[in-house]
Order: C-alpha cells, then structure tokens, then sequence
C-alpha cells in the first residue's frame, strides 16, 4: 500500500492508500477506487489513427497550433498546476482561446464573485466549527462521497464534537441520496431556486412574505429554515450545479451570496461552491494571475479578453469561431450539447487524456498521458483553494501532462 | 405522451465509470431516464421499455426505469444521452442549461444507440 | 553570469554605506558588487552613468503580490484587467490597473528599478498557493510572509508561556510555509470574528483561549528574538481602521521596550497609516501620526511602514477578516471572506480613494505625515499595495516626501477636512534624496535583514538602478516633477549584474530567488511533534505528511539557515 491522494473529485482526499499490483486500496470511496483501478488505455500516439511516435504527435499539434486562426484550447480540470500554467502560456503564444471545463460546471459562480465577492472559508472551517450545514442543489454522496465523513456533515472538530452537534439541510429539486442525511430535507419545485431566496433573504430581514408557498415550499417551512439560519453558530452552505446549471445559473448564486452577506449581520455564515473535477479550481486560479481571468479567455488581440458570451468552449463551437481545438484531459464530445459537439466534427481535433473517450473518436491528433495522482505528480487545487501535491506512486512509459504541453509550448516557440 | 421538465445531473455508476466510456458499465450509467412511477405508469410503461425523450434542442431514445422524481420530472445521467436534448442556449453565460428543459417523452419501440452510433462514427 | 560590468563615472547615494552623492564607478562580476580590483576592465561591458543617479536596487518589504488573497481580487475585479501594459510577444502580456497579473508584478517593479518584493501575508495552509504564484513573477527577488496570530498553537503557547515550544513551532512552520518571517495580524480578533465579533484592545480575550492579544504579540516577539530570525515580529495591530486606534497602536509599540536586537528593530509596525486614526468616529475622526511618530521616534527597536493610500483606485486585502466586514458594511462594495481551518481568516473588498473624500483624503494624509514626521532610518515608503494603491505611485510618495511645494500643489485638491485634522499643512521637512533612497533601499533591507540587498558595498547582489537624475544638480523641494517623472523610469536596471531594463523598456525576463528562513537548528521541533500529531488528527482536513512546501516544487529556493 501507498499513500495517495485521490485525483478523482475536489474533495482531493489525502488520507488515501493504493497498491499498484494487488489494485486495492483503503479509505477509497467508489469514485475513487475506480479512479485508481487500471483501465483501458490509449496505447500510443496517434495522427488520423495511425500510431506515431510522441515526438511526431507534438510536431503536428504545434503546426495545428500555429496555422489555426483561432485554437481553443479547453479543458484543463484533471490535470496538473504545472500544466496548466504552459496551457495558459502556450494559448498566449498562439493567440487561441483558453476556456476550461468551469464553463459548463461551476463558472456561474465566478460570475456571482464578480458581482457580489464571495463570504467563504475552507473546508475546515466546516469540520471544525459549522453547527448549521446546508447543501443546496449538490449530491455529495454521489458526486463527492467522502465530503459529508471528512468534510462536512460527520466531521468532527475543534467546536463539533459530534453529529448531534450540528443540523444538516439539503434542498433540492429530488430526494437525492444526499437527502437520506439530513436533518431536514427541502423540495423545491426545478427552477425556482432564485425565488425560494429571495423569500429567505426577506425572512432573515424580519420581513414577512404575501405568498403562502414558493417553489413548492410552504412559507412556515421557510421560516423554519430562516430560523435555524439566524440561530446557527457558524453555518456554510455548500451549493452544487442544481445551482448554477438551471434556471437563473449566475443570478442564483448572486442572490445566496445577499443571503449569507445579509446572514452575516447576525451571526456567522459562509457559502461554498461543490467544485466537480480534483483540479478545476487550479485551471480558474493559474490563468487568474499569469492573465487576469479564470476561464474564457481569448487572446487573439495579443493580450487577454474575458468574455463568457464570446469566449466559453460552447459559445466558440456553437458559433463555429474557432478552426482548431486542443482537448486537454476532458470529454467535450459527452458533456457539451450536441450542436456544439458538431463542429468539434469540422474541424481539427488534438486531445490529451490518459483514457480513450468519446473526444477520441474526433480527434485527429491523440496524446495519451500518464494519470496525474498515480503515475504523475503535480500541484493542484482542492475544491477549497487549498494546494495538494498528487503524488507519483508507479513509474510509466506515458509522458506526463506537464512534459506534453511543455513539449508543445517548445514547438510552437521555434515556429514563431 | 406527457409534459415533462427534464434535469441532468452526476450520479455514482456514471462517475465510476466515466473514464472508461466505452465500457458495457457506463453505457449502462448514462442511457436512461428516471420518471416518477405515476408518470411511468400513465405511459404504459414496464420495466426494460424505452422512451423517446424531445425537447426544443433534439431528442434522444433512452431506457425507462422509476426514480424518486416528482411527477413531470425526469432525470438522465450527464453523458452523450442527456446532451442529446439538453439546452444550448447560454444566455450570455457560456453555461448551457443542463437542468429544466421543457421536454416531451414517449414509449418508443425504437432502440437505444451506441454510444459511437450516437456521435455518429459508427 | 560571465558578464562584468563597469557602471562609469555615476552620482552614487547609498546610505548603508554613508555614501551621499559621490561620483564613482561600481563594478559587477558573477552577479556581485566588487572591487575595482577583481575585474579586468577591458572585459567589462561599460554603463555610462555619467551624471546620473546610481542606487542599490529597491525593497518592497510589505506588498500583496502572490497568493490566495491578490488572486481572488483578480476573480472578483475583470475590470482591473482591463488595462493593457504590454502585448504578448518575446515576452508575456503585462495586464491590470492596480491588480497585476503575476508576470505584470515583476516587470513593473523592474520598470520602476525595484529588485526585492516580499509577499506580506500567507496564510500558512496557503504557502503552496503563494509560492506557485511567486514562481510566477519574473525579475525581482521574493519572500513571503507567514501569518502566526491566530493559529490556535500560537494561542496555545502563548497561553501556556511555552517558549521552547513557540519557538519549536515557528521553526517547524517557517521551513513547512517555506516563509521568511513572522507576520501577525489582529492578534485574536481574527478568531473572535469566527465568533462574529472582533477583539477591541490588547486584554480582550480570544474566545475559548485564555490568552489576549498583549500575551499573543509579546510571546511570538521574545521567541522570534531568542530564535534570533533575520526578520523582526512584523504585526497589522489591532484595531485596524478603526477611529480611535492610534492609542492602541502606540500601546503596542510600547509593548517591545526595553527588548534588544543589535543588529535591527525587534517590532516592525506595518502599514500604520491605517492604525493611525484619532477620534471616537468616522465623524471626528482625525490623525495620530503626530503621537505615534514621537513614540517611534523615542523607540530604538521599533521601525514601521507607511501603508500610504493613493488617490485612485485600489482593493483592499488582508487577514483581518473582520475589518474586511466593516468596510463591506461601510462602502456597500463587493466581499469576499475566507475563513482558513483553525489557521485564521482573510478579506478582500474593493476601493477607492477620492481627494474630496474627506476620510481618504485624511488617510492620504496620514501616511504623509508619518513618512515625513518619523525618522528616515525608521520608516520605510510603502502603499501596502494593493491595500493603499499601486506600489507603481511609489516614486510619487518620494517626491512628495521631498517637496513642500508639490504638497501645498496636492493639498489644495484634496478635501479641506486635512486642514484641520492633520498637521500635513503644518509640516515643513523636506526629505532629502539620501533620506528617501533610505527608506526605499537600505532601511527595508535592514529590517528584513536581507544583508545582500539595499546597498552598493563590496559583496552585496548587483541589483541596480540608474536614474536620469543628477543629485548634485537636483532641487527637489522644486523639481519634485522631476523627481516624481524619473524614478518611473530608470535608464537601467540591473539585477544579479544583468541588464533588465534600460530607458524605462524591459529587455529580458529572468526568475529571482525566493528565500525562506530555516530555523530549525534554533529550536527543539521534536518537543512538538506529539502536539503537531494531535492537531493535525483533530482539526485538519490534511495530513501533516502532505502540509507544506518542498524545496523541490520551488522555482529557485534560498534558504537562509539561522545559527
């Protein structure tokens, strides 16, 4: 057994152990063990299907590069700092488009920070001090299972020293898994997250509202919840793309930040995103201080513009603005609408991924890389902002992601 | 046929298995759709049957199976199906709507696609 | 570095060395400052510096430049970026008003002729953060702060008067941060704020720690002092922003008397500007520099820092979450907090200074007052950037320090408030360019005890600036636009004896060192590690094993081994 850090979710646990040759591990949740487990891989590069040598497969990606009028360059999210920062320097160099997978996951809520700032703390503000949680349109038994026994609702700290210490909410628009562990479980009819509140945010105030329910909830059920929010000691509220994937995305959020500003003139309260992918807090941070923003950025004027209209990897495909896409560690082909996925079928394809996925089968140029966490080790930042270096447990013939994009970064430098 | 509001979202089979996409496991994670048995019923549908899901951005065929939804919601594993008929539309974000999309859904003899038959390669 | 260089014929000023305007030649071999007799001349490239200004490179030894805080200004202000230095080419895009992005940072201290910055607050879970961040600022030379006032050991230690093990715990946490020194903020107040409140003077206790603010800072000052750190305890007082507060910040001053270190201040004050407020509201609220420049002034062991506030835009950033609460409250502006494990907390809310404004304009004030009232070889030129503005105004602070008139000319734009709450109008000194070069080279050296830095003498880093400005024939009290003109734009810069700039145009980009203090050798950190084990077990969401920064992730480390 060796210690690990998991590189699946953003709860990128630390306390994990695998073992290479027996393919099993302790302390893994399911997501986690699947994670490590060895799986079909890309075996080689490829140019059109045909197997070439890394050395080749660089070549053509930098010649792609720098003849494409308009690369993107997407993905980013489960790979490594170090990558990161030469995606950022290579999209800079050949005047492309840098967009990452927060687009079309938790960018909304960069776009709330941007409006309203964001009231939050670490993950161990939670555990050691939070006698109210609240999650809000996320699932963490199913999409951060480890979350709720580390983090969050189980975990024990320097004020809660038990379950019965503190009260769990969920809301969401299903009885989710997550709901089975909650204290107080809310329904909200799909869409009305924004309305549900504002009616709390007036609650708070001491307001009272006209309607007798909204989204589905009665209004004493909100009282209720306004109530335990003003009494709690430290409470959090973890929020996930329930939140920011329906109706309202960005205005959502905006208006639970209001709620935990306005929550903050009575007692404590913070709010936090559920942030999906191990690194995807890393691909917003690193272009944030090498360029100024965190994701759809383009910089074919020789300097970087941030434009979520314009520049987000949907809104590039759906227009058919760029001529050329890099892939990196990432699956548009599944997870992008499919009008969008259509171009991806028009033009030029590069992808780097450890696995062969639904991208592959569009990709002209095919970089398979060493597992960031198992084979390669790097930086990255858990759904907190705090760093953890994923370590190297087995030695691999696969290049890391951090030598392919440098490697990249180096041939399209000698063309320029 | 029935109005239905269509949600997408994460579960634990789809993420165990989504580095491994063409695997019988993840193609079972993703292809179906979770109703509310009321629903489920008033479409005449069994265990094993497929629905064809439309919403304003495409439709897609899907097995059918009863989950813990209310009723004139469905919900699909995010993956190649769900993307079928989830919205395109940003809005100015660059987020497309992946949650709320009016939809309509019917039994359907037709079969499920493949994954590579769904992207079109196969 | 094969390169010798021959700087010819210059007017040097280099206080360290009691060198006030001599014309010499400073020579450069291997990235040093030698002896005329250690280079072959006829192998030196030669700098013409005839009549023109040489100086030690600047130090910005308080400024927020890497990590978890700056970056989520940068998130949370787009329109910060929109402000094009230089486009992408031979080397990266230069963007942000105020906000930099990392590679803007470097290039315009460089353009500015500063060669050492020291990132001012890292929240120790933080470290990995900054010092990716660090990595990424081209140029200049860095270090980084860790903060220790309300890390629940600390608390521990102090409260118990443990000395072996504060000391044991400062070792074991600068060599894990990689830090340079210890950095407090709002002893106790931060912890409080977990609570909702704040701490108002130096005998509150922090709840849940039988331990006040007073025990908190002259514990972590006698263990920095028997660790014998290059840095001084380098604290943001209680109180900060806060009418009234100036009492409290003399109070703390005094907190170190009587406690010795040869070689520098055993307390460094920072950013006073914002600790310096007389009155009992935002109504009467008026200056303290007065009082506290004559309690510094009496002190042999305490230096401070301007935090001088520069009309214009500006965010405010710091690990004292609760005052980042009471200026969102104040100004309605955007907030975010972070609330970091049992570590501490930080806040970001944007700002602006505006002359009319009569609190900015008496903030703009105060640091004045401080810079001119207290001695030279006690206050170092800062903005706490980005917290009172861009460390680019830099060379608009030396001039004003330097000429009543240009201050008559600014006081007449700003709100008439100052007239009578400060005794701005009132002051004539005049600093001198001597005195200035001090307070931007020599003395930030001196107090971080970065012995290679600030000074021309024989052995120190070849990190210098050339200005088109000739000392022996310079009025400043008159030319101050000159003054304030040249210094944006120096003919060179050089650093470790590479030319980096010349005539205000970058040349190159190249990496600096980071330095972090190791003073393990100081302390038993074994007396700790059944603490250490406990705590991480307890309270931490990671393992000790995985807390931290290796030498091995840093671009160019340089550790510093007390003995």
């Amino acid at each position: 057994m060796a210690d690990a850090v998991c590189t699946f979710c953003g709860n990128v646990c630390d306390d994990v152990e695998f073992d290479v040759n027996t393919q099993k591990g302790k302390r893994l949740c399911a997501l986690g063990l699947a994670k490590f487990r060895e799986k079909e891989r890309i075996k080689s590069p490829m140019i059109n299907g045909k197997e070439v040598s890394y050395e080749e497969a660089v070549e053509e990606t930098a010649e792609i590069l720098v003849n494409a009028k308009k690369p993107l360059l997407y993905g980013w999210s489960s790979t490594v700092n170090e990558a990161i920062r030469y995606g950022i320097i290579l999209t800079e160099k050949v005047g492309g488009v840098y967009d990452q997978c927060s687009s079309v996951c938790h960018a909304p809520g960069t776009l709330a920070i941007i409006e309203e700032g964001i009231p939050g703390g670490s993950l161990g503000t939670a555990k050691n001090r939070a006698d109210v949680i609240v999650f809000w349109g996320c699932n963490p038994l199913e999409a951060h299972p480890r979350h709720p026994a580390r983090y969050s609702a189980m975990a024990k700290g320097f004020l809660i020293k038990s379950r019965k210490d503190r009260k769990i909410v969920v809301v969401d628009v299903r009885k989710t898994k997550s709901a089975a562990m909650a204290d107080k479980f809310i329904q909200i009819k799909p869409g009305y997250d924004y309305a549900i509140i504002s009616a709390l945010r007036a609650l708070v105030k001491g307001e009272d509202i006209e309607a007798r329910e909204v989204g589905g909830v009665p209004k004493e059920v909100l009282a209720e919840l306004a109530d335990m929010m003003k009494s709690a000691n430290y409470g959090v509220i973890f929020y996930g793309l329930g939140i920011t994937q329906s109706r309202g995305r960005d205005r959502n959020v905006e208006n639970a930040v209001k709620l935990i500003q306005l929550l903050n003139r009575h007692t404590r309260w913070v709010i936090w995103p559920m942030r999906g992918h191990y690194n995807v807090v890393g691909a917003g941070e690193i272009p944030a201080w090498e360029v100024g923003f965190q994701y759809a950025i383009d910089f074919s004027r020789g300097y970087p513009r941030f434009s979520p209209a314009e520049f987000s990897a949907v809104e590039m495909l759906l227009r058919k603005d760029c001529d050329a896409m890099l892939v990196m560690s990432s699956d548009p082909a599944a997870h992008f609408p499919w009008k969008a996925v259509e171009h991806m079928k028009n033009i030029p394809v590069i992808q780097i991924d450890p696995f062969p996925n639904m991208t592959t089968l569009l990709s002209n140029v095919v970089i398979p890389s060493a597992v960031a966490g198992i084979e390669a080790e790097g930086n990255v930042y858990r759904m907190d902002g705090i760093v953890l270096r994923v370590k190297k447990l087995v030695d691999s013939e696969y290049w890391s992601d951090e030598k392919i994009v440098h490697e990249i970064l180096k041939a399209v430098e000698r063309r320029l | 046929m029935i109005e239905v509001e269509v949600i997408t979202g994460r579960t634990i089979d789809q993420g165990k298995t989504v580095e491994e996409k063409f695997s019988e496991e993840y193609f079972n994670a993703v292809n179906y759709c979770e109703i509310n048995e009321q629903d489920f019923k008033k479409l005449g549908l069994r265990d094993g049957d497929r629905v064809r899901v439309k919403t304003d951005f495409g439709e897609v065929v899907v097995y059918a199976k009863i989950g813990d939804v209310p009723e004139g919601v469905i919900f699909i594993p995010m993956g190649p199906y769900a993307n079928r008929i989830t919205s395109d539309d940003t809005d100015g974000t660059g987020m497309p709507r992946f949650k709320g999309i009016i939809g309509e859904i019917e039994k359907t003899d037709e079969p499920v696609k493949s994954v590579k038959q769904l992207l079109g390669v196969e | 570095m094969i390169e010798m260089l021959w700087i010819k014929n210059g007017i040097v000023v280099d206080p360290k060395n009691g060198i006030d305007a001599e014309r010499m030649d400073i020579f450069v071999k291997n990235g040093k400052i030698v002896n005329e007799e250690d280079v072959r001349k006829e192998d030196c490239r030669v700098i013409d510096a005839n009549n023109k200004l040489v100086v030690a490179g600047g130090v910005d030894m308080h400024a927020h430049i890497a990590g978890s805080k700056i970056n989520v200004g940068r998130t949370m202000r787009p329109e910060e970026m929109r402000v094009v230095r230089q486009t992408a080419g031979k080397l990266r895009a230069s963007m942000g008003r105020v906000l930099l992005t990392s590679p803007a940072i470097g290039y315009e201290y460089a353009r500015m002729g500063y060669t050492t910055a020291v990132e001012a607050a890292t929240p120790p879970i933080g470290a990995p953060h900054t010092h990716e961040e660090l990595d990424s600022i081209p140029v200049v030379d860095k270090a980084s702060l860790t903060v220790f006032g309300n890390w629940h050991p600390v608390f521990k230690y102090a409260a118990d008067r443990d000395r072996e093990k504060m000391k044991a715990f400062i070792a074991w946490a600068l060599e894990r941060t990689k830090g340079f020194g210890v950095k407090v903020v709002n002893p106790g107040g931060v912890e409080a704020w977990m609570y909702g409140g704040n701490v108002r003077n130096l005998d509150d206790e922090v709840p849940k720690w039988s331990v006040t603010p007073r025990e908190i800072i002259t514990e972590l000052v006698n263990a920095n002092e028997e660790l014998n750190l290059p840095h001084s305890v380098h604290l943001h007082c209680n109180n900060l922003g806060v009418p009234g507060n100036y009492q409290t910040t003399i109070e703390t001053i005094k907190l170190v008397s009587g406690i010795r270190n040869d070689s520098r201040q055993v307390l460094h004050v920072t950013h006073v500007q914002f600790n310096a407020y007389a009155g009992s509201s935002w109504r009467d609220v008026a200056s303290g520099a007065a009082e506290i420049a004559k309690v510094v002034n009496s002190m042999d062991n305490v230096t401070i820092d301007m935090g001088q506030a520069i009309f214009g835009h500006a965010t405010a950033m710091t690990s004292d979450a609760p005052f980042q609460f009471t200026l969102h409250k104040l100004t309605g502006s955007r907030w975010v907090n972070k609330d970091t494990e049992i570590e501490g907390g930080a806040g970001i809310v944007p700002i602006t200074y505006m002359p009319k404004n009569p609190v900015h304009a008496l903030q703009w004030a105060i640091g004045l007052e401080l810079g001119l009232l207290v001695e030279s070889d006690r206050v170092v030129l800062s903005t706490d950037y980005p917290n009172g503005g861009p460390y680019t105004e830099y060379p608009y602070v030396m001039a004003m320090l330097m000429s009543r008139r240009m201050r008559e000319k600014e006081l007449d734009r700003v709100s008439p408030y100052v007239q009578k709450a400060t005794s701005l109008p009132a002051i004539e000194v005049e600093k001198t360019l001597y005195e200035v070069i001090e307070m931007t080279r020599s003395l930030p050296a001196r107090v971080m005890g970065l012995e290679s830095k600030g000074h021309l003498g024989t052995g120190a880093d070849a990190d210098i600036a050339i200005y088109n400005l000739n000392p022996n024939d310079l009025d400043p009290a008159s030319q101050y636009d000159v003054v304030n003109r040249e210094f944006r734009v120096p003919a060179y810069t050089i650093k470790d004896g590479e030319i980096i700039v010349k005539d205000g145009n970058l040349l190159k980009e190249t990496w600096g060192r980071t330095y972090w203090v190791d003073a393990r050798k100081k302390a038993s950190v074994d007396s700790i590690d059944s603490d250490l084990n406990e705590f991480f077990t307890e309270y931490y969401t990671v393992r000790r094993e995985n807390y931290g920064v290796a030498e091995y992730w840093m671009r160019k480390p340089e550790r510093l081994e007390v003995n």
